[in-house]
């Protein structure tokens, strides 16, 4: 078999040599009862043969214009990302609990966590965390271990999606759930500070929130310290170029997906989340820490540090059950912020912003199209539609595009409501099919925009 | 000499890395448009460099690690094996790549089928009657198991139960994956022949028990012989039995976890089915369940229509909720599944053959230099203890230090906790008995060694990237991120 060295001659001497006559003598643990006694029923396929189903299998999806967003974006990836990530150095590595010769996986580490300290202005982020909604989880988790306060407010302008993951990480705890409804799209601060009381743990805000709008963080800040409860933000780390970073906003936890720096969507995994804090969490921080320091030799390296906080130290007293966490994803993340530096990330941002204005500058000038909140944005947005959102995206497939998220799918009352993205990777031209598109499907005569 | 500076300290205004396309308008104008106390007030300082000097960063960064392509990994429960690159080929194959997780699902179909597909193909490996591939790691794939376990007896009245039964051999994300739910735990002690002896089950088991957790093969890499009869007892007591599948390399083809009393399990699929560990991930942890309690798998489920199309049941009101914002690790189910097409039924038997072979000749290769606590046959790994050479004032993190010199990783060691001074050897089916006379004849010299110069091991390694940090001042000057410029 090709992944197996051996032969039948090898087998022979070292089963000799382990004392056994035969594989069966190696089983005498395991009662006769307890053994299989058929083959597993499962065909092999040549590596070609293979090849050829994975082609045949990946035709079946469909390859759409896409304006989906939501929480991962189509952004463009250089192809260094891969060069580097792609190398069996990273790829093939275990996880650098030997320093001595994992100083590679250390260093994209210690540089992954001091670039999302840099863009979130926050003074410690771990080594990364399974996705943006599980790190989310755990900022909550934290927030509840550091308070020890039961009480959780959660706004609906927060990704549904993050919503869910929270309230399965929160396992058997007894929490008080309070649901926060939204108001025009955005966390209504009056609402919030009457929900808001001594035993809250942790209020989350969401930047852009889900929606695309802009929260007003600083009042939401005020509120949520005045009770002594964490404010835990999750920022979308494009936008983060542009916005005012959650450290200079007084965030205790912050969270993201990083998979738009440089990951493909890969229909939504593997992902990686950042987790970012201010220093005096640091004790009760979940997952992998890399430092900086030095050999006994003094010369500079690279270690783990502070593990007595994690599983395989603290067993039923870690802070986390987190072991295994997105190394090589974060590595990815590592060498796109390292490439593209910080002229490129925020020229990335600018470039969706630009787009996603286009866009709104089309739906705008279609009759019955609108948007659906009338307010600065990023780089996504809310549209307002004729028909149920529903049905436009069905409509837009048939015609090779995907024109955004449905959110009556989240949101029962807002199945007019289409959420629509823009990353720098689409052209103004790939908007003006979106644009040709839906006027299409209202009816109305195809005249360009950039006609008039 | 290797350039040691951190990407930050090769910057310099005005490098650029990258070009993006030209913006029509201007970056203040486009600024503009956001609120003022919205806005960035300094652009994030990330580093400006070039591509060549970024490549040539991480190429000379990469080159100082260890990893499964280059050299051995004799790693306890962590199954290193070779990669086929196959897998990552199918993995980034566009038709898949480029999906967005919420585009219509009949405009992905090719991925829901893999889904399914994977879904149904663990299912026959392990015997359960559903899987469900949403969880990214084993710890969450602990954590469903545990979900599943309080949702099964909240339904039956029994939502007082609060304590989960652990071996002490366990891994250590079993005890913290307890206390996630927030559960606790009841420790039992294992038996002289490293196994757990059932009176000990019966005398931990009582009506506050959610059920047990264990290995199997356990830690020291043995089937636990009685595990027939505890799951009995656990079942009688009203509990449930959850199988660690960390160790699955061992039994594929020889025994399935749902055969043998167990109600779920997890797949560590990131070892058994050869996806890379990229340094520490990502990973992808499936969950095993019997029939009885698929209602419970986090929600979606990908199920088949009779016309060969696949559709996401998000109606599924007895689910423990989700993991993950989407469906998991992806592009690992793809690995995975192109790992066990690959291999076949009688290839999966053939690795756990070849797995547990190689474990027992490399055991009887070292058992002359190292103590064997537990000399019965072994499955897929064994533990021996460096207790002989401690006496000689060389410990088994010496010992695992000095391995580095010789350009093979250690064991892992110091584990399981029931053997004092232990290294956990799993030696997996892709290494050759070459490999394994070279590991025994490396571990025979450093066995001298301790006898007759143990400096050099105590001060191993000698021979690696870096020595030793020091990980006291590491812990005490914490420098976790590169913040001046």
């Amino acid at each position: 078999m090709a992944f197996i060295p051996n032969t039948d001659a090898d087998r022979r001497d070292m089963l000799a040599a382990a004392g056994a006559e035969s594989f069966e003598d190696l089983l005498t643990g395991i009662p006769k009862s307890a053994r299989l006694d058929r083959e597993l029923s499962i065909e092999p396929l040549s590596e070609q043969e293979l090849m050829a189903e994975i082609e045949q299998v990946a035709s079946r999806s469909q390859q759409l214009l896409s304006f989906a967003g939501g929480g991962v974006y189509d952004h463009f990836v250089p192809a260094a990302v891969n060069a580097v990530i792609g190398r069996p150095e990273f790829m093939t590595a275990y996880t650098p609990y030997q320093a001595e010769v994992a100083q590679g996986t250390l260093q994209i580490i210690y540089e992954f966590q001091s670039h999302i300290c840099r863009l979130t202005g926050m003074e410690v982020a771990n080594a990364s965390m399974y996705d943006g909604a599980s790190a989310c989880a755990e900022a909550v988790l934290l927030a509840m271990a550091s308070t020890k306060r039961q009480k959780l407010v959660l706004a609906t302008s927060l990704s549904p999606l993050y919503r869910q993951v929270i309230r399965t990480y929160l396992g058997a705890r007894q929490v008080d759930f309070d649901a926060l409804d939204h108001v025009d799209g955005v966390i209504d601060v009056q609402r919030l500070a009457d929900e808001v009381d001594e035993e809250t743990a942790a209020v989350i805000v969401q930047q852009p929130n889900f929606f695309g709008r802009l929260e007003d963080v600083a009042a939401i800040e005020e509120v949520t310290h005045r009770v002594g409860a964490k404010l835990i933000m999750a920022v979308d780390p494009i936008a983060q170029a542009v916005l005012k970073t959650p450290g200079e906003l007084g965030a205790d936890i912050v969270v993201g997906e990083g998979q738009p720096l440089g990951l493909p969507l890969s229909f939504g995994g593997p992902l990686v989340g950042f987790f970012a804090i201010r220093k005096e969490l640091i004790r009760r921080m979940p997952g992998r820490l890399a430092a900086r320091s030095k050999d006994i030799d003094g010369k500079p390296g690279f270690v783990l540090t502070l593990q007595t906080r994690e599983q395989h130290i603290r067993r039923d007293k870690a802070t986390s059950n987190i072991c295994t966490n997105q190394a090589l994803c974060a590595a990815a993340v590592t060498v796109h912020l390292s490439l593209v530096g910080k002229s490129g990330l925020k020229k990335i941002a600018l470039l969706s912003m630009e787009r996603t204005q286009e866009i709104a500058a089309a739906i705008r000038d279609l009759d019955g199209f609108d948007l659906f909140y009338d307010a600065p944005f990023v780089r996504e947005l809310v549209v307002r539609t004729p028909r149920p959102a529903a049905e436009v995206v069905a409509e837009g497939v048939r015609a090779g595009i995907l024109p955004g998220i449905d959110l009556g799918r989240y949101y029962p009352s807002m199945t007019d409501a289409l959420l629509v993205a823009a990353t720098e990777k689409r052209t103004a031209a790939d908007v003006e099919r979106l644009h040709s598109f839906l006027q299409e499907m209202v009816g109305g005569p195809v005249v360009s925009r950039m006609q008039g | 000499m290797r350039d040691n500076r951190v990407i930050y300290e090769k910057a310099a205004e005005g490098r650029n890395g990258y070009g993006t396309p030209a913006l029509q308008r201007s970056a203040e104008e486009l600024l503009s448009i956001l609120p003022v106390d919205a806005r960035r007030t300094n652009d994030a300082a990330l580093p400006e460099i070039d591509e060549p000097t970024v490549m040539r960063h991480f190429v000379n960064m990469s080159t100082t690690n260890h990893h499964i392509d280059k050299g051995f990994y004799p790693l306890g429960s962590c199954t290193m094996k070779y990669n086929p690159k196959r897998n990552d080929i199918a993995a980034s194959h566009p038709g898949f790549a480029n999906l967005h997780p919420l585009q219509p699902e009949e405009t992905a179909q090719g991925a829901l089928q893999i889904i399914f597909d994977l879904e149904a193909l663990l299912c026959e490996v392990s015997g359960f009657g559903a899987t469900s591939v949403q969880p990214v790691a084993g710890a969450q794939g602990e954590f469903t198991g545990l979900a599943i376990m309080r949702a099964w007896q909240n339904e039956r009245g029994q939502g007082h139960r609060n304590k989960v039964i652990i071996p002490e051999s366990a891994h250590g994300t079993n005890p913290a994956t307890v206390t996630s739910m927030g559960f606790t735990v009841v420790q039992i002690k294992s038996n002289a022949e490293g196994l757990i002896d059932p009176d000990t089950v019966r005398a931990a088991m009582d009506d506050s028990v959610v059920g047990m957790m264990t290995t199997n093969p356990n830690t020291l890499g043995l089937f636990e012989t009685h595990i027939e009869e505890i799951a009995k007892i656990v079942h009688d007591g009203g509990g449930l039995m959850y199988m660690d599948g960390a160790n699955l390399n061992a039994h594929m083809g020889i025994f399935r976890p749902a055969d043998i009393g167990f109600d779920m399990m997890h797949f560590n699929l990131h070892k058994t089915f050869t996806i890379p560990h990229g340094g520490g991930g990502p990973g992808a942890g499936a969950v095993g369940v019997t029939k009885e309690l698929e209602k419970y798998l986090p929600a979606p489920r990908v199920t088949a229509t009779t016309d060969g199309t696949y559709r996401f049941d998000y109606d599924r009101p007895h689910a423990i909720g989700r993991l993950h914002a989407y469906f998991g690790n992806f592009a690992h189910m793809v690995r995975a599944y192109a790992y066990i097409r690959t291999l076949g039924g009688r290839g999966l038997r053939e690795v756990s053959e070849n797995a547990v072979i190689n474990a027992n000749y490399l055991k009887a290769k070292l058992v002359e230099d190292y103590d064997l606590p537990h000399p019965q046959p072994c499955m897929h790994e064994f533990v021996i203890s460096g207790n002989r050479q401690k006496k000689l004032g060389v410990k088994t993190a010496d010992i695992s230090k000095r391995l580095l010199d010789f350009g093979v990783h250690a064991p892992t060691n110091y584990f399981p906790l029931i053997v004092p001074e232990a290294m956990m050897i799993e030696p997996t089916e892709t290494e050759s008995k070459h490999t394994l006379d070279y590991f025994a004849q490396v571990m025979k010299q450093i066995a001298r060694e301790a006898e007759t110069n143990p400096d050099i091991v105590t001060s191993a390694p000698h021979d690696t990237p870096v020595r030793r940090m020091d990980e006291i001042t590491a812990a005490r000057q914490l420098d976790v991120a590169y913040l001046e410029d």
